[in-house]
């Protein structure tokens, strides 16, 4: 099949369609804009729905009544809109509904600036709102793989029941890659018991996200809590590039690890020996890349590279336990990690550090 | 072998769609590709560029910071990314708005008057494509064909009509340097 060129945020909206969805809400926040310019066209070509919102806190709430009368649903923003949505999102994840989200994270904190960061990384994996609950959390490094994990993003979001949060930054974003597009899924939704679409003559259908009495609370955060362990167990997934050998491994998602990928290819040419653990889901974290790679024993450490001051490295630490040092690179507030830089630190710690 | 282009110029020159036309004829090839441009809060008149690579392995990073060509379309974008280039690069310079020579001596430069060019094909905006002619020439990182084939995606469909200006800017830009190159040898 002949590849087509698209932009990343392009690719987002055309690999929902393809999926499934037919409600999207929105509302505008560079540099995510591109998605709803391209779905305010192509939605009404399937007959379905595209809606410009007043506010991020519409959107979220219109996903929620969608997704709770049994449609596929999405939304997407960028950090600070997504911050505006986390009241939402929690309520979402309470009342146990299927949805995807889509963060093109810029530079922050506050207004910041609209270049490509990393730093909504904490609010993406460790729920985001109040109360104990997780995101899927899924990050895509091109253009191809946005389009193939959305379809994935809702599939496990109708699986588990669950949000699924898809992380990308401005970079990501605005980039244009070829890729094949992959088959239209037949617009199907399957029978859901759950949403309140009518009770068809049986039982009651409630969404509920209050549980004013803490005993019954307790037993659904503890229904919540046996689910997430089910998809910990179950869905981490990540890309083992050149580990093999490796004494230094470099753990970036996304845009990071495109820039990794270089450094370790640039490395290699340098018969020094450096991989890259790429986690595509970030939670779950992928704690099973870390544990088969330590099994080898020839790594000495890990570098974790990102667009932040360093809020992966908690995972990548927690994942090693102990078992090795783990060293941080990042770039901050929209600027991107360098090749040379990089390769630089990487030789630092190759040639100084005691394994 | 040229794989990374930066193509620069302000806002209106028709930059980023130039640089796509490039994209889309590297996808046709079935090369990798990566089109990434400036998306700052840039404003009309200001400085517009963007970064192509064309490969045949995958493309890492997609970020062109060290070009091995570069498209300076006017003279602050000369200015701004001259140094950027790798040695032995090159640099095609719109000398219609830029009216300095090159201090380096190690990379190649050429120089073509697309402005002047354009409005003798009947369109001052259509210098872009001259110069991009120029370059696809210069470099061979896709073919001319290619590029011809590909403007029917960058346009939409009504400025269809402006398909065949735009071939004949490119064939015009090719063509400059080919007549230059065929005098010096003749």
């Amino acid at each position: 099949m002949a590849k087509v060129l698209m932009k990343g945020n392009e690719a987002f909206g055309e690999g929902a369609i393809r999926a499934g969805c037919r409600f999207y809400f929105g509302y505008p926040i560079t540099p995510q804009s591109e998605l709803a310019h391209f779905l305010a066209k192509r939605m009404p070509e399937v007959g379905g729905t595209f809606l410009q919102a007043e506010s991020e806190l519409a959107s979220i709430n219109m996903v929620f009544g969608a997704a709770g009368a049994g449609a596929r649903a999405m939304t997407s923003s960028s950090g600070p809109g997504i911050s505006l949505m986390q009241e939402g999102i929690s309520f979402i994840a309470c009342a146990e509904l299927p949805c995807v989200i889509v963060n093109i994270m810029r530079g922050g904190p506050g207004l910041g600036n609209i270049a490509p960061v990393q730093s909504d990384y904490f609010q993406a994996t460790r729920g985001g709102g109040h109360g104990d609950y997780r995101l899927i959390v899924l990050a895509p490094s091109s253009v191809q793989e946005i389009i193939d994990l959305i379809r994935e993003a809702f599939d496990l979001a109708e699986k588990y029941l669950n949000p699924v949060l898809m992380l990308g930054d401005g970079l990501l974003g605005q980039m244009m890659e070829p890729m094949e597009l992959n088959e239209e899924k037949n617009f199907f939704i399957p029978p859901r018991p759950w949403a309140a679409s009518g009770r068809m003559g049986g039982p009651k259908r409630i969404i509920n996200t209050l549980y004013i009495v803490p005993e019954e609370a307790e037993k659904h955060n503890l229904k919540l809590n046996q689910k997430y362990k089910k998809i910990e167990a179950n869905e981490q997934r990540w890309e083992n590039y050149q580990t093999e050998g490796a004494q230094l491994v470099l753990v970036a998602f996304g845009t990071a690890a495109r820039i990794c990928m270089g450094v370790v290819d640039y490395c290699r040419d340098q018969g020094l020996p450096v991989g890259l653990i790429r986690p595509i889901t970030l939670w779950p974290f992928p704690v099973k890349a870390f544990d088969s790679i330590l099994s080898l024993d020839t790594v000495h450490y890990f570098l974790s590279v990102e667009m932040s001051t360093g809020q992966m490295i908690e995972d990548v630490r927690l994942a090693v336990n102990g078992r090795r040092p783990v060293f941080f690179y990042g770039r901050y507030g929209g600027m991107l990690p360098v090749l040379t830089d990089v390769v630089k630190e990487v030789k630092k710690l190759l040639l100084e550090e005691e394994p | 072998m040229f794989e990374s282009v930066l193509l620069a110029g302000f806002g209106g020159q028709g930059i980023l769609s130039a640089g796509q036309l490039l994209a889309y004829a590297g996808t046709l090839a079935g090369k990798h590709v990566t089109w990434v441009p400036s998306y700052g809060a840039e404003m009309r008149g200001g400085t517009a560029n963007c970064g192509v690579t064309i490969s045949s392995r995958p493309i890492s990073s997609p970020i062109v910071s060290e070009p091995e060509a570069l498209m300076a379309m006017n003279r602050p974008s000369l200015e701004k990314f001259e140094q950027s280039v790798v040695s032995n690069g090159l640099i095609v310079v719109n000398s219609s708005l830029v009216n300095c020579k090159i201090a380096r001596k190690d990379v190649q430069v050429m120089y073509i008057s697309a402005n002047k060019l354009a409005e003798e094909l009947g369109n001052n905006k259509v210098a872009v494509n001259i110069v991009l002619g120029a370059l696809i020439f210069l470099t061979q990182i896709v073919s001319l064909e290619l590029a011809i084939e590909s403007l029917g995606k960058v346009f939409p469909p009504r400025h269809q009509k402006l398909i065949a200006l735009n071939q004949r800017a490119l064939k015009a830009g090719a063509q400059f340097f080919d007549h230059l190159a065929k005098e010096k040898a003749g």
